[in-house]
């Protein structure tokens, strides 16, 4: 496995040289050292491989990713995984703001706490946070679940379109046109499946859950809801 | 953009190695704000003495010759130490009024940029890394410190403009973000009997702390009537005699990491700025909460 040292391998030519493989590339597993919380790391990968990074990142690491399956042995800073197209990351530790923002696939799980804006204006990615998000979460998610096994900030899911959500834990406040909603059997199979995806176990109960999404009232404009814009 | 950073050291057989550790924070921070650097450093003094930190025109400012006729004017010892375009002279704290009338009265290219019992403050413009080098702190000692890189955006880049502010005796902040009621607040305060130097937005939030303060409020509580009465997006790091405290607006787009460890507490804008202290592989790093005040006092 080809360890890349980031004190002597420049960001950018690390980036190069993982945007250079292609499928059938012999090498499949990457393991990234001393990142020191740059910006950046493993951006715009579009390959099946694995890539693992000791230590905290700093802003967009795993941006735009495709296919590729990155690991984060530390924290991630603004903008984790953000714009994310398919493929999985995983932050053992916690995420800065935005973490998942405009993600369109794939699945991001983060162990720690995600900060505010976790999963703003996402369109079809999975996110699981094992621990609580801040302020703003979902903030007018279009696609896709944000699965908080902790507690979730200020103003949850303001202004939601279609993604759904559900947390285990408390919600300080949800935002305009955010309501809490019933958990059928058909919501607890996806949960149940996403968690299994991201290697949470049967100890957490899916029942646990409350389901979030949309009231559906802020998508055309009404005079009476005013205020709400 | 601008960044910040801040370390306050638990630890007091580490004072020696401050500006050196500083240093190296704050050019890390060289990209998010590469227009202007400034720092301050609280370093050694005593009750009884004023730290009076001067800035001249350039770095040809003769100071000694400076320092000698205050000190025929106050009738007592200044005792002076040069750093390029900036000059600390201490003095006795009783003298301090007929000091600053002395340099004023003897060279008006000369201001005076700070007063505390120990806090120095250097600023000027360019690079952050090269502004730290020619002020020498990496051979700076003490017990806390706070540096800020500008990117401007409120005001033109000038000296005046750099951060930190100071506006009351040991009190310094520096800002990340922009005020957008900078300006009612600022005639607020004129009409409070305070003066201003420049039109700089964080020099209003200077004047509004030391006004709190002076109001008998603590630095905690200060900051916390600034959530209700600065509009704007900021986070503020601010340096007092004692300690340091940093709080973000409600809406927390402005970053920042704290880490902490038995040694230190530190801040930085980016994790960036604090991967190169020693021992921030084990420290506790968080990022600070919205609207939540944060601070640490020497006992």
């Amino acid at each position: 496995m080809p360890t890349i040292d980031l004190d002597a391998t420049s960001l950018r030519d690390l980036n190069q040289m993982l945007h250079d493989l292609g499928d059938g590339a012999n090498d499949t597993d990457f393991h990234v050292v001393n990142p020191r919380g740059k910006h950046a790391i493993a951006a715009g990968v579009d390959a099946p491989i694995t890539i693992e990074v000791d230590g905290n990142v700093g802003y967009y690491c795993g941006g735009m990713n495709k296919r590729a399956n990155i690991i984060v042995n530390g924290s991630a800073g603004v903008g984790l995984a953000e714009n994310m197209m398919s493929g999985r990351i995983h932050v053992k530790g916690d995420a800065s703001s935005s973490a998942g923002a405009t993600g369109c696939g794939g699945l991001l799980v983060i162990d720690g706490n995600a900060s505010g804006r976790c999963g703003i204006s996402a369109r079809g990615i999975d996110i699981v946070v094992k621990g609580g998000v801040g302020h703003m979460s979902a903030f007018m998610a279009q696609a896709g679940s944000l699965i908080v096994l902790g507690d979730a900030g200020d103003a949850l899911g303001d202004s939601i379109y279609e993604a759904r959500l559900f947390v285990r834990g408390s919600v300080k406040s949800l935002g305009s046109d955010c309501i809490e909603k019933s958990l059928s059997d058909l919501h607890k199979q996806t949960l149940r499946k996403l968690l299994d995806e991201a290697g949470v176990g049967g100890e957490v109960d899916v029942s646990e859950f409350k389901r979030y999404g949309s009231a559906r009232k802020l998508y055309h404009f009404h005079m009476d809801n005013l205020e709400a814009y | 953009m601008c960044g910040i950073v801040g370390l306050f050291l638990k630890n007091k057989s580490l004072e020696p190695q401050l500006g050196q550790m500083l240093a190296g924070m704050l050019g890390t921070m060289c990209e998010r704000g590469p227009d202007s650097a400034g720092f301050a450093v609280y370093g050694s003094g005593d009750s009884g003495h004023v730290k009076l930190t001067l800035r001249g025109a350039s770095a040809k400012t003769n100071f000694a010759a400076l320092a000698g006729m205050v000190e025929d004017a106050i009738g007592a010892p200044v005792l002076v130490e040069t750093h390029a375009t900036h000059a600390v002279f201490t003095v006795p704290a009783e003298l301090e009024t007929a000091a600053r009338e002395a340099i004023a009265a003897e060279d008006k290219t000369v201001k005076v940029v700070s007063a505390g019992n120990r806090m120095e403050i250097y600023k000027e413009v360019g690079r952050p890394d090269k502004v730290a080098q020619r002020f020498d702190l990496a051979h700076m000692k003490g017990s806390h410190g706070i540096g800020h890189t500008r990117m401007a955006t409120e005001s033109a880049v000038t000296v005046d403009g750099a951060h930190p502010f100071s506006t009351g005796r040991d009190q310094c902040l520096v800002h990340n973000g922009s005020l957008s009621n900078h300006n009612a607040l600022r005639r607020k305060l004129v009409r409070k009997g305070m003066s201003f130097e420049t039109e700089n937005d964080t020099e209003v939030a200077a004047h509004y702390l030391t006004w709190r303060m002076e109001e008998g409020e603590t630095l905690g509580q200060a900051l916390e009537s600034s959530i209700e009465d600065l509009d704007g997006f900021y986070t503020f790091v601010v340096g007092t005699e004692s300690g340091f405290g940093v709080l973000r607006d409600p809406i927390a787009c402005k970053h920042a990491v704290l880490a902490e460890t038995d040694d230190y507490v530190a801040f930085g804008t980016e994790y960036r700025a604090l991967a190169v202290l020693p021992g921030i592989e084990k420290a506790k790093v968080w990022e600070a909460e919205p609207a939540t005040v944060y601070f640490w006092e020497r006992h």
